[in-house]
């Protein structure tokens, strides 16, 4: 069961021999083809400025003689969310941190009149991680480690995370959950879409979209009761109606990711 | 209290408006004191099928802005004295609605009337969003093609999310008002059948109204069909969609079809 590629990192090397032709061919067909998209989460620092930016500097400096390259290698986001400062002070901050070595990719809470095209870019919908503990104040404590100081994440049980819907899924609704899987015990319509990281499970007809696996899990499957689904996709990889084979078409059918295929199987 | 009802479908031209007078006007033959409310504000049309057009003077943007009194603004129905419509302002565009001006107006209908059934505008912007907000119960117009049906499950979504009932965690009371239903075309396959309708939707059915001349005959009339001619096909679908509303248990059949069959395959049930 062939599908549409849309992985552009893809090298000739990694291909399975038995694929090649098939991904030959397609290669000759889609120069258009789309790019591959796919999410990744990284854990930024934030800091978070408070006036007078002067006294929060220098604290800054302390935290830093304290460990030397803490800053190193971090992902940092500025946290400017209810900082009164105009935008001039806000660049001469950014260059400030940047004299210290702290690079920031990002600015959290900006207002617009803050930003500007050779600012950070702004960013939103940050969620709260583990907390990144400071170095010891005493500098003769752990010299020799600088870079451990990303504190462990909290011990928790050890399971796969999953959610249940446990009403339809109505068009124009989406249901998102990168953690892991989803359930929905009813149907999924039309123009509604349900994005997991991990495994689909649909009690009821699959009318909309499918995305399983987003986060790059290739193990993630689909299962539905009943398959009319206007898209389907694995790890990045999809399939729309047209590529769906017509003989699962209203049937309860599973979907997985064999290499770079779709495969699906009615189940009885 | 009164019940409010709220006529909405996302898509336009499904028969929003026809339904809404024709459902108020079987309610009020009950003598049932009802109003119907135009929330089209800019496009209204409700006045027209009610033939009112002409005795419009304060509408719902005055009341909400203080210039006049709901009283004042209530226009009786000539044919059935139960009947009131607050029309919409031709001459504003829905910003002129505001959250706090509706919810007082309701508020107020729902002390004198049985029925509040509020004629929501196409689309899922503030027109839409504000007429159903206040709703007890919502009847979902569509027609049986692929577009209506899919506009409407996405209102039925907005229903269970945007409302203030739900915004309690309260459940939405839901049903289907299937319009323009043609069974021979149905079982031609030219358009979808009750059953294809009813489990894309999966809401309880309150009617089927099948597809006629008269629906159009009445509205360019200004009367409501439920009242033009009460033996049509239209007619007697909506006075019997009224009739489940009320709470009374109706079989549904389907127009076309031998009466009973129907009904005893899908039943009747509140959701």
């Amino acid at each position: 069961m062939g599908c549409e590629r849309i992985n552009h990192s893809l090298t000739w090397d990694s291909i399975d021999p038995s694929n090649q032709k098939l991904t030959k061919i397609t290669k000759v067909l889609t120069d258009s083809r789309p790019i591959r998209l796919k999410g990744r989460s990284f854990l930024a620092l934030t800091l978070t400025p408070e006036l007078p930016l002067e006294g929060w500097l220098a604290r800054l400096d302390d935290l830093a003689s304290r460990s030397a390259g803490f800053f190193l290698r971090k992902p940092v986001v500025l946290d400017v969310e209810g900082l009164e400062i105009d935008r001039a002070r806000l660049k001469e901050l950014i260059d400030e941190l940047g004299r210290r070595g702290v690079r920031i990719m990002g600015l959290e809470g900006a207002r617009a009149s803050q930003l500007g095209a050779d600012m950070p870019p702004p960013m939103a919908g940050g969620r709260p991680g583990p907390d990144f503990e400071a170095p010891l104040s005493d500098p003769g404590a752990n010299p020799e480690k600088p870079l451990a100081s990303v504190s462990p994440p909290e011990p928790q049980p050890v399971r796969t995370p999953s959610i249940i819907v446990n009403r339809p899924v109505r068009s124009g609704q989406s249901v998102i959950f990168t953690e892991g899987d989803v359930t929905v015990i009813g149907s999924v319509a039309s123009g509604a879409e349900i994005v997991a990281g991990g495994s689909i499970h649909i009690y009821g007809a699959l009318r909309g979209r499918a995305l399983a696996g987003s986060m790059g899990d290739s193990s993630a499957r689909i299962f539905c009761r009943k398959l009319e689904a206007e898209l389907l996709a694995i790890d990045g990889l999809y399939k729309t109606a047209d590529d769906i084979e017509p003989q699962f078409h209203g049937r309860a059918v599973q979907l997985w990711l064999e290499g770079d295929s779709i495969m699906a199987e009615a189940l009885v | 209290m009164g019940k409010v009802i709220v006529v909405t479908s996302g898509k336009g031209g499904v028969g929003k408006t026809t339904s809404t007078a024709a459902l108020g006007a079987a309610l009020a033959l009950r003598k049932e004191k009802v109003v119907v409310v135009d929330f089209d504000v800019g496009l209204r049309n409700l006045d027209l099928v009610l033939g009112a057009e002409r005795r419009v003077v304060y509408d719902f943007v005055n009341v909400i802005q203080g210039d006049a009194k709901l009283a004042q603004a209530l226009i009786r129905d000539k044919r059935l004295e139960t009947l009131f419509l607050l029309p919409a302002s031709q001459t504003r565009d829905k910003d002129a609605l505001t959250a706090d001006g509706v919810e007082r107006v309701i508020g107020a209908l729902k002390k004198s009337f049985d029925w509040i059934i509020c004629d929501s505008p196409a689309g899922i912007e503030r027109g839409a969003t504000l007429a159903m907000r206040h709703a007890d119960i919502a009847v979902v117009v569509t027609n049986p093609e692929v577009s209506s049906v899919r506009d409407s499950d996405r209102i039925i979504g907005l229903l269970d999310a945007k409302t203030a009932k739900a915004e309690r965690g309260e459940r939405m009371e839901k049903h289907l008002l299937l319009t323009r239903y043609d069974s021979g075309r149905a079982d031609r396959g030219d358009m979808l059948k009750v059953e294809d309708v009813l489990e894309i939707l999966s809401i309880p059915l309150l009617g089927i109204i099948p597809e006629s001349t008269d629906v159009l005959k009445a509205s360019n009339l200004g009367t409501p069909v439920t009242i033009a001619d009460s033996r049509s096909g239209p007619a007697l679908a909506y006075l019997d969609a009224a009739r489940r509303l009320a709470g009374e248990s109706v079989p549904v059949t389907v127009p076309g079809e031998k009466r009973g069959f129907f009904g005893k395959l899908l039943g009747w049930r509140a959701a």
